[in-house]
C-alpha cells in the first residue's frame, strides 16, 4: 500500500474498492476521474487529503476517493471543511457539492467560507438542477425553467455562482466543465497551487434532469461561438477561428470582428487574474452584461488573488500569544488571580 | 437574618450578628451595579462567608435611562453557614432610583433597609417608573414596613471629589463606589480589596483610580459620621471544607472545563459557537486562552457553530459548541451527523426561557426533553446536567470525558441562573484531575486486514482513526452504515442492528457512571425530592432547614440524565413519594414516569425565576400532611 510521497502514487491508488453509482453518462464520472489522474502529480502523502461533501448526487464523490473523507449533512460541507482545515492547517481539504447544496441550503455557510479564505478546495458541481431528488429547479437553473417543482416555469432570478463567490469576496474564482478533461485538470492544478479558498464551478451534465444544459459550451458546432477560455496575459479572442475578440470601451464589454474591423490583440481585452473590477465583468458575461449582446460564457481562472489564509492567522494568533504570556499551566487556569484559603 | 445584637461600649451604633444577608443592588443599566456586587461579593468571599450571587440583567443593552426596562440588579446572599442560592427575599436593597425600588420592592423582606438614592427619586425620575402624578413612595408613607434610609448619594459622591480635576461624567460614575464603601462599613468591611481592584482596574488612568477611591473611603465615611444608622451588622466567616478558594460563574466554570479536559486528554480544544444569551461568556472567555493553544471560530449561524465543531472533532480535537435553546434547536440536524459518525462532541445548551426569544435573560429548566428526544430518526445521546455555577466545572469536564472515551456526542445543560451565578469554588489542582483516555488509531493496530471504523470495544465504543494516518484511510458519512466496515449500507437487517447498537452504546454509558446517592437525608421515607439542574441549591436550603424542624425529608439529586444512573429506579423506589420541583411543565416527570413507571409528583414554575425556599417547604409540606 503506498502512503507517503516517497513513493509515487498513481491514479489508481485513490480508486476505492467500492462501486461507483452513478448514473450512466453523469458528468460527476469526468470530474471523478480528472481528479483521480492529477493528484497523485500533487505531490501530497495520500493520508493528508480529505474530501467533505454535502448531499446530492454530487456529493456522493466522497465514497468515490481513496483518502479520508465525510460525506455530511446537507449544505454544510464548508463549514465542516472550515473546522477540519482551523483545526489541521496541514491536511489537503477538499469540499465537494453540487449547485443547490452550495447555493440553497448552504448559501450561508458558502459565501462566509469565500471571505474567511480558508486554503481549502472548493468544487461545486453545477447542472442546474436537483438531481437527487429527481428534478426540482435549483437556485442556479435559468429563469422560465420548467421542473416537477415548476410545470409552469420558474419564476426566480438565478444566481451566478462565480459572480456570487467574487461579491463574498473569494481570492480565487474559476469555472471549467466536465466535457474538457484537459481544462478540468489544469483549473484543479491552479486551484490547489493557489494559496486560499479555490472556488472551482464545475458545468455538469445530468443526462436525466437536465440534460444538455450546457451542451453549446462543448459540442462542435456551437463551443467557439459560446465559450471563451481566458489565460491570465492573454487577450480576449474566441469564435471560429479565433476571428472575434472583447475590447473594453472604459468599463463596457464590446464584441470586435479581427477580420473585418482592423483592431488587433494588442487592442484587446487582456485578462489579468488579479484584476478584480475586471473579473467582475467576466463573471457577469452570463445573461446580459450589456443589453441585446450575446456575449460568450468564460471558462479559466476569473480571479486570484494572494491574501493572508484563516487557519494561519488563527495560529499566528495563538503563537503570538505563547510568545508574549508563555503557555499557562493548567493549575493557574484553574486557581485564577484571585484566591483564597480556608485553613 | 438571624440576629443576635450587641452594644458596642462607646458607640452608638449596635452590631448586629448574623448567620446570614442576602443584598440587592440596583439600579439602571449605567450604574455600574453589577460591579459593585461583584466587588462586594469578592471581599465577602475572601473574608471567609459562603456566597451565591445572581446577576440580574434586562434583555435591552441600554433601555431609556431611568425606566423600569432599565433595571439592572445584583443580588449576593453571604453567610457563615452553607449558603446554596442567592436567596429569596432581601434584607438590604439599594435602590439607586425610582425604578428600581419600584421592580424591587415585592422582594424585601418586612422589617428589611431600603438605602434610597434621593437623587434618583426626583419628579422626572418618578414618572419614568411609572409612579402616579403626585405620589413619591419615599414620602406617601407605603413604605412603613421598612427601614428606610434616605440618602443624596449622588451629591455626596460630588462633594467628595471636589477636589478632583474629574469632570462631571465620571463624578457620577463613581457613585456606585460610594455606595459600595457604605455597604462595607454596613457589613464591618474593609476596603483594600476593592482599592487595590480598582488601582488595577485604571491603571493607566491615574485621576481616576484615585476618584474612586475617595468615592469608595467617602462612603465608608459617611456610614461612620452620620447618625442615619443605628445598626451595623456582622456575618462571621463560614465553615468551609479546608482548602484554596476562588469564586467562579458558571459559564466560566464550563470555559475551564473544557481547557483542563483537553490538558487531561493530550488533545488540543476547539470551540465553534454562535453568540446567545445566555451562552456566549463561554465563547468570550475561550477566545482570551489563545497562549493555551486553544481555538475559538465565531461561525456565521449555529448550525455552523456545531459543523465546525464536527469538523474539529474529525481530525481529533476535543471539540465543543455553546449554545441556548433556540440554538441548540438549530443544530440537530448536525447532531443527527455527529451521532450516526459516533464522533466526540461536547453541546453546551446554557438554557433560558422559551419557546423562541421567550425571556431571552431569564432562567428555566425547559430544554430537558428538547435534548433528550429532538433528533430525527432513533438518535439517542448522553445528556447531563450541572447544578450549580462551580458544579458547571465537574458537569462539563465530565461531559468531555464520556464524549472522548465513548465517541459521542453528549449534551450538557446548565441554565442562565447558574451560568451568569457565582460562588467560592474550592478549585482542584490539575494533579487531582483524573486523566481523559483518548487513542488514535494507527496503521500498526491495523496490520492484519482493512481498517474497520466501526469495529466495537468493550464500551461498544469505535475506533479513532483521524485525517493524516497513513495507510487507515476510510470514508464516514451521514448514510446508513454497515456494521464494522462503515460503508454505506441500506441493509434492513443492519440498520435495524446499528440503531439497536447505537442505543446499547449509550445505554452501557451507565457502567461508566457513579451509582446514584442519596444527596440529603435518609435512604428511605415517606418523602424524597427528585432533582436536576440549578433547583438543586434552593431544594437542598429548604430540606435542610425543614430538617432543623425535625421533618424529614431526602434529596436525591440526578446529575445523569441518559442515561440514568444503573440503581435509580431502586433508590427512588425506597421512598412513598417522590416530588419533582422543576422550572418547566413537569419534563423530568414525563422521563421518570415512563421509564420507571413510577407515580412522581410535580411541582413546576414557569416564570423565568428560580423557586423560593418558601415555595418549596410548602408544596413538602403538603405533601408530608397528607
Ligand atoms: C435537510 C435536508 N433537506 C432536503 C434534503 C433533500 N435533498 C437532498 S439532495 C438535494 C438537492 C441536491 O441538489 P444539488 O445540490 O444541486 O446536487 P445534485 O444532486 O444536483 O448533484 C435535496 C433537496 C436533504 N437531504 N436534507
Ligand atoms: S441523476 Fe443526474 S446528476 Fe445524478 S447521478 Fe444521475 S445523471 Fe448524475
Ligand atoms: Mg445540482
Amino acid at each position: 500500500m503506498i502512503t507517503t510521497s516517497e513513493n509515487k502514487l498513481t491514479a489508481k491508488d485513490f480508486v476505492p474498492d467500492q462501486d461507483v453509482k452513478w448514473c450512466p453518462g453523469c458528468g460527476d464520472y469526468s470530474i471523478l476521474k480528472q481528479v483521480q489522474t492529477i493528484f497523485p502529480d500533487l505531490g501530497i502523502p495520500r493520508e493528508n487529503f480529505v474530501f467533505i461533501s454535502g448531499i446530492g448526487c454530487s456529493s456522493r464523490f466522497t465514497y468515490y476517493m481513496e483518502t479520508y473523507g465525510m460525506h455530511s449533512i446537507h449544505g454544510r460541507a464548508g463549514i465542516i471543511a472550515s473546522g477540519v482545515k482551523s483545526a489541521n492547517p496541514n491536511l489537503s481539504v477538499w469540499v465537494v457539492s453540487g449547485d443547490g447544496d452550495s447555493t440553497a441550503i448552504g448559501g450561508n455557510h458558502f459565501i462566509h467560507l469565500m471571505r474567511r479564505n480558508l486554503d481549502l478546495n472548493y468544487l461545486m458541481f453545477n447542472n442546474q438542477i436537483y438531481s437527487l431528488t429527481k428534478g426540482q429547479y435549483s437556485p442556479t437553473s435559468e429563469k422560465g425553467k420548467i421542473t416537477k417543482s415548476t410545470p409552469f416555469g420558474t419564476i426566480e432570478a438565478p444566481f451566478n455562482p462565480a459572480e456570487l463567490a467574487l461579491g463574498a469576496n473569494a481570492s480565487f474564482v474559476s469555472r471549467t466543465l466536465d466535457r474538457d478533461p484537459k481544462h478540468m485538470q489544469a483549473i484543479l492544478k491552479k486551484a490547489n497551487q493557489h494559496k486560499g479558498t479555490s472556488f472551482v464551478e464545475v458545468y455538469q451534465n445530468c443526462p436525466i434532469f437536465n440534460d444538455g444544459a450546457f451542451f453549446a459550451y462543448s459540442d462542435k458546432e456551437t463551443k467557439k461561438e459560446e465559450a471563451i477560455y481566458v489565460e491570465n496575459g492573454q487577450p480576449l479572442i474566441y469564435g471560429e477561428n479565433n476571428n472575434k475578440g472583447i475590447k473594453l470601451n472604459g468599463l463596457t464589454p464590446e464584441i470586435v470582428d479581427l477580420t473585418t474591423t482592423g483592431v488587433s490583440a494588442n487592442d484587446l481585452w487582456i485578462h489579468n487574474e488579479q484584476d478584480k473590477t475586471k473579473a467582475n465583468l467576466l463573471a457577469r458575461m452570463f445573461d446580459a452584461v450589456v443589453p441585446d449582446v450575446h456575449f460568450p460564457r468564460p471558462f479559466g481562472v476569473l480571479f486570484a488573488e494572494e491574501r493572508p489564509v484563516y487557519e494561519e492567522m488563527m495560529q499566528s494568533q495563538i503563537e503570538n500569544a505563547k510568545a508574549k504570556k508563555g503557555e499557562p499551566n493548567l493549575d493557574s487556569i484553574l486557581s485564577g488571580d484571585k484566591t483564597w484559603t480556608i485553613n | 437574618m438571624d440576629t443576635a445584637q450587641e452594644q458596642v461600649a462607646g458607640n452608638k451604633v449596635n452590631f448586629i450578628d448574623t448567620e446570614n444577608v442576602v443584598i440587592r443592588f440596583s439600579g439602571d443599566s449605567g450604574d455600574g451595579m453589577q460591579l459593585t456586587g461583584t466587588q462586594f461579593s469578592d471581599t465577602s468571599a475572601f473574608f471567609g462567608n459562603d456566597i451565591c450571587t445572581f446577576p440580574d440583567y434586562p434583555s435591552e443593552i441600554r433601555a431609556p435611562a431611568g425606566t423600569i426596562a432599565g433595571v439592572s440588579g445584583f443580588q449576593i446572599q453571604f453567610g457563615s453557614k452553607e449558603i446554596n442560592t442567592p436567596g429569596d427575599s432581601y434584607d438590604v436593597l439599594v435602590a439607586m432610583n425610582a425604578a428600581a425600588l419600584k421592580v424591587e420592592l415585592k422582594n424585601i423582606k418586612k422589617g428589611g433597609v431600603i438605602i434610597a438614592n434621593t437623587a434618583g427619586f426626583d419628579k422626572k425620575s418618578l414618572r419614568l417608573a411609572q409612579y402616579s402624578d403626585d405620589a413619591d413612595p419615599l414620602k406617601d408613607g407605603s413604605l412603613s414596613d421598612y427601614k428606610v434610609l434616605e440618602i443624596d448619594i449622588t451629591k455626596h459622591t460630588k462633594e467628595s471629589l471636589s477636589g478632583t480635576n474629574l469632570g462631571n461624567k465620571e463624578v457620577e460614575r463613581a457613585k456606585n463606589m460610594f455606595i459600595l464603601g457604605l455597604i462595607y462599613w454596613m457589613f464591618d468591611r474593609p476596603t483594600e480589596h476593592t482599592e487595590a481592584f480598582i488601582k488595577e482596574k485604571f491603571g493607566k488612568k491615574p485621576d481616576i483610580a484615585e476618584g474612586n477611591i475617595l468615592a469608595l473611603q467617602a462612603g465608608w465615611n459617611y456610614g461612620e459620621n452620620t447618625e442615619i444608622f443605628t445598626s451595623r451588622y456582622r456575618v462571621a466567616s463560614a465553615e468551609l471544607a479546608k482548602g484554596n478558594y476562588r469564586s467562579i460563574t458558571g459559564n466560566h466554570a464550563a470555559a475551564i472545563a473544557l481547557i483542563a479536559a483537553s490538558k487531561k486528554a493530550g488533545i488540543p480544544l476547539f470551540l465553534g459557537s454562535y453568540p446567545i444569551t445566555p451562552a456566549t461568556d463561554i465563547l468570550h472567555d475561550l477566545s482570551k486562552y489563545k497562549a493555551s493553544g486553544v481555538k475559538t471560530f465565531q461561525a456565521e449561524d449555529e448550525i455552523g457553530g456545531i459543523c465546525s465543531s464536527i469538523g474539529a472533532s474529525y481530525t481529533g480535537h476535543l471539540a465543543a459548541t455553546t449554545t441556548s435553546g433556540p440554538g441548540l434547536s438549530l443544530k440537530i440536524e448536525a447532531l443527527g451527523l455527529a451521532t450516526i459518525l459516533e464522533i466526540p462532541l461536547v453541546v453546551i445548551n446554557v438554557q433560558r426561557g422559551g419557546p423562541s426569544t421567550g425571556l431571552p435573560t431569564k432562567t428555566e429548566q425547559a430544554d430537558l426533553l428538547q435534548a433528550m428526544y429532538c433528533r430525527h430518526g432513533e438518535a439517542p445521546l448522553p445528556v447531563i446536567a450541572a447544578a450549580s455555577p462551580s458544579d458547571c466545572f465537574d458537569t462539563v469536564f465530565e461531559a468531555a470525558r464520556i464524549a472522548l472515551e465513548h465517541m459521542t456526542p453528549i449534551i450538557c445543560l446548565t441554565d442562565g441562573y447558574i451560568a451568569n451565578g457565582s460562588e467560592p469554588w474550592r478549585y482542584p489542582t490539575e494533579a487531582a484531575l483524573p486523566m481523559i483516555k483518548v487513542h488514535f488509531a494507527s496503521k500498526d493496530e491495523w496490520k492484519e486486514g482493512p481498517y474497520l471504523p466501526y469495529k466495537r470495544d468493550e464500551k461498544l465504543s469505535r475506533p479513532w482513526a483521524i485525517p493524516g494516518t497513513p495507510g487507515l484511510e476510510h470514508r464516514i458519512g451521514g448514510l446508513e452504515r454497515k456494521h464494522e466496515t462503515g460503508h454505506p449500507s441500506h441493509d434492513p437487517e443492519n440498520h435495524e442492528f446499528m440503531v439497536k447498537l447505537r442505543q446499547q452504546k449509550i445505554d452501557k454509558i451507565a457502567d461508566y457512571i457513579p451509582e446514584q446517592k442519596v444527596n440529603f437525608g435518609k435512604e428511605s421515607g415517606k418523602l424524597a425530592v427528585l432533582t436536576w439542574g440549578s433547583t438543586y441549591g434552593t431544594v437542598r436550603n429548604s430540606l435542610i432547614e425543614m430538617s432543623k424542624e425535625g421533618k424529614e425529608v431526602s434529596h436525591i439529586h440526578l446529575r445523569y440524565l441518559n442515561p440514568f444512573p444503573k440503581n435509580l429506579e431502586a433508590v427512588l423506589r425506597k421512598f412513598d413519594k417522590i416530588l419533582i420541583p422543576e422550572m418547566n411543565n413537569g419534563q423530568l416527570s414525563v422521563l421518570i414516569r415512563s421509564k420507571y413507571l413510577i407515580p412522581t409528583i410535580s411541582l413546576n414554575k414557569i416564570k423565568g425565576v428560580p423557586f423560593s425556599a418558601d415555595e418549596i417547604k410548602a408544596k413538602v409540606n403538603e405533601l408530608l400532611n397528607n
